[in-house]
């Protein structure tokens, strides 16, 4: 009994801890960045389980900017945002849009991507995605995703499967379990060049939808954390007006992505 | 309200009501991938306990390899080898016409507990009917018993006893277990949760989950108290 009591104060305190963290002013001299590591090219572990990526260059750089000591923390998705609440890292640099939704939880940083949505499918599929076309088939993306929302609000009449990483979404699109995947240009691209280049292709643009899809991707942090916001919105917008924005881009990308 | 919005709202919890619905058809994907592979997997063990305890060596040796295997392995990673690994030969598949079965995720799943359980079951079986006292078949052969008649009649009512319980246990293992299969997109119990959790970042969704997995394996264990009492009815004190 004793144990079970314990218990329960344990999980009670855990979503206490979640929900509120001391406000605090203070001066950051070490940042700790939280990334998931499974979206290339944003973010990726390599075999040398090395973090790279788009994000993991422009996020250094943007550190030594701010003349503070950076280190990585690789999170699962799912779980991104309640471990920045539970303070595990101060801000997420992972892909994440800066939705309404979100903005319930955490405060976003200015935006540094823009990306466009897309639908993929095998080589042999149509390229009308409307949701009467799609009606009855089986289409996939990440769980806990803006792309997940998207197709739930929108896509009711069709099998809507929801991985814990776009790589099984990928893979599964690859075995033809999924006719058709909604999600984000660039890692799609990354796998349609690479692995799913003999089987899938891009089927068409998927419009914007402002309140699921947001303005695009930034960093987000606590909303305690005031003066952080402020050092990574400079930062961006410093990046985004000398250039240094647009090498990171270059060595990554192929096309603008801001 | 619909019905399965009830349990959040008398507990206060918006969110519990919200995701209640989509909680409840987890909770009967759950039920299913369970009954459903405990059952086939219930059968299945009775003819490999059988076959391992009296059957030719080759028979012996294979179905040890396969208990061994499936014991073994975590069954994450035989979920994976089964949706993803089988997965990947689809034109095979197609050729002879089950691809409609390894297409579905919950088809793959239901496959991988079948066999998971069916190999614990097969070694609590075995187990049991090795433990029945040698006297009992020496006995049934005195009387001129058929072999089939004496599993059937004399070692599987008292074998099954003893195996009753472990069974219980790998029940209630199997209702825990299930909950992997949110992996491969199933919404059971677990990943209507997860989507509830994802949606609001409300932890105490979790505890939810975790009760109504617990009362779940309460409702086994008073089912399990009363077959016990059932099949001891002729021991019982009166």
């Amino acid at each position: 009994m004793k144990g079970f009591v314990r218990l329960i104060a344990a999980a009670v305190l855990t979503a206490a801890g979640a929900t509120g963290v001391l406000a605090q002013a203070k001066e950051w001299k070490e940042i700790r960045i939280g990334t998931e590591g499974a979206y290339p090219p944003f973010n990726n572990l390599n075999a040398k389980k090395e973090l790279e990526g788009f994000e993991i260059d422009y996020a250094n750089m943007l550190c030594e900017k701010m003349k503070v000591k950076c280190t990585w923390v690789v999170q699962d998705w799912d779980g991104i945002i309640p471990a920045l609440l539970a303070n595990k890292y101060d801000i997420i640099i992972a892909g994440m849009n800066a939705t309404d939704e979100r903005k319930k939880q955490v405060d976003f940083t200015a935006v540094y991507t823009k990306t466009p949505i897309w639908a993929i499918s095998a080589k042999s599929a149509g390229s009308d995605i409307s949701p009467a076309a799609l009606k009855g088939k089986a289409i996939g993306t990440q769980g806990s995703t803006i792309h997940a929302n998207f197709l739930e609000k929108f896509y009711k009449d069709s099998t809507i499967r929801l991985y814990p990483t776009q790589e099984e979404a990928n893979l599964d699109l690859a075995n033809g379990r999924l006719d058709y995947i909604i999600a984000d240009s660039l890692s799609l691209e990354d796998f349609l060049n690479g692995k799913g280049k003999d089987c899938c292709k891009k089927a068409a643009d998927v419009p914007r939808d402002a309140t699921i899809h947001g303005p695009g991707t930034a960093g987000a942090v606590r909303k305690a954390d005031v003066e952080l916001k402020a050092m990574w919105d400079k930062a961006i917008a410093e990046s985004i007006a000398d250039g240094s924005h647009k090498k990171i881009q270059d060595k990554w990308f192929k096309f603008p992505i801001l | 309200m619909s019905w399965c919005e009830y349990p959040g709202y008398l507990f206060g919890s918006e969110v519990f009501q919200n995701y209640g619905c989509r909680m409840a058809s987890g909770l009967w994907v759950t039920f299913e991938l369970v009954v459903i592979s405990v059952a086939i997997g219930f059968v299945l063990a009775l003819g490999l306990a059988i076959a391992r305890l009296y059957g030719p060596r080759w028979a012996k040796a294979a179905i040890n390899g396969y208990t061994t295997f499936f014991r073994g392995t975590p069954l994450l990673c035989q979920l994976f080898l089964v949706y993803y690994g089988l997965g990947q030969f689809r034109l095979f598949w197609q050729d002879v016409g089950l691809w409609w079965f390894f297409r579905e995720p919950f088809y793959c799943a239901l496959l991988t507990f079948t066999v998971n359980t069916a190999a614990y079951q097969a070694e609590i079986l075995r187990g049991a009917i090795q433990s029945i006292p040698r006297g009992q078949f020496e006995g049934a052969m005195a009387l001129g018993l058929h072999r089939w008649s004496t599993l059937r009649l004399v070692i599987m009512p008292q074998a099954m006893i003893l195996a009753l319980r472990p069974l219980g246990n790998e029940l209630i293992v199997m209702i825990k277990a299930s909950a992997i299969a949110s992996l491969v997109t199933l919404f059971d119990l677990m990943g209507a949760t997860r989507l509830a959790f994802a949606r609001s970042f409300d932890l105490t969704i979790y505890l939810y989950a975790a009760l109504i997995y617990l009362l779940l394996v309460e409702v086994i264990r008073r089912v399990w108290d009363r077959l016990e009492l059932r099949l001891t009815r002729h021991m019982a004190l009166r």
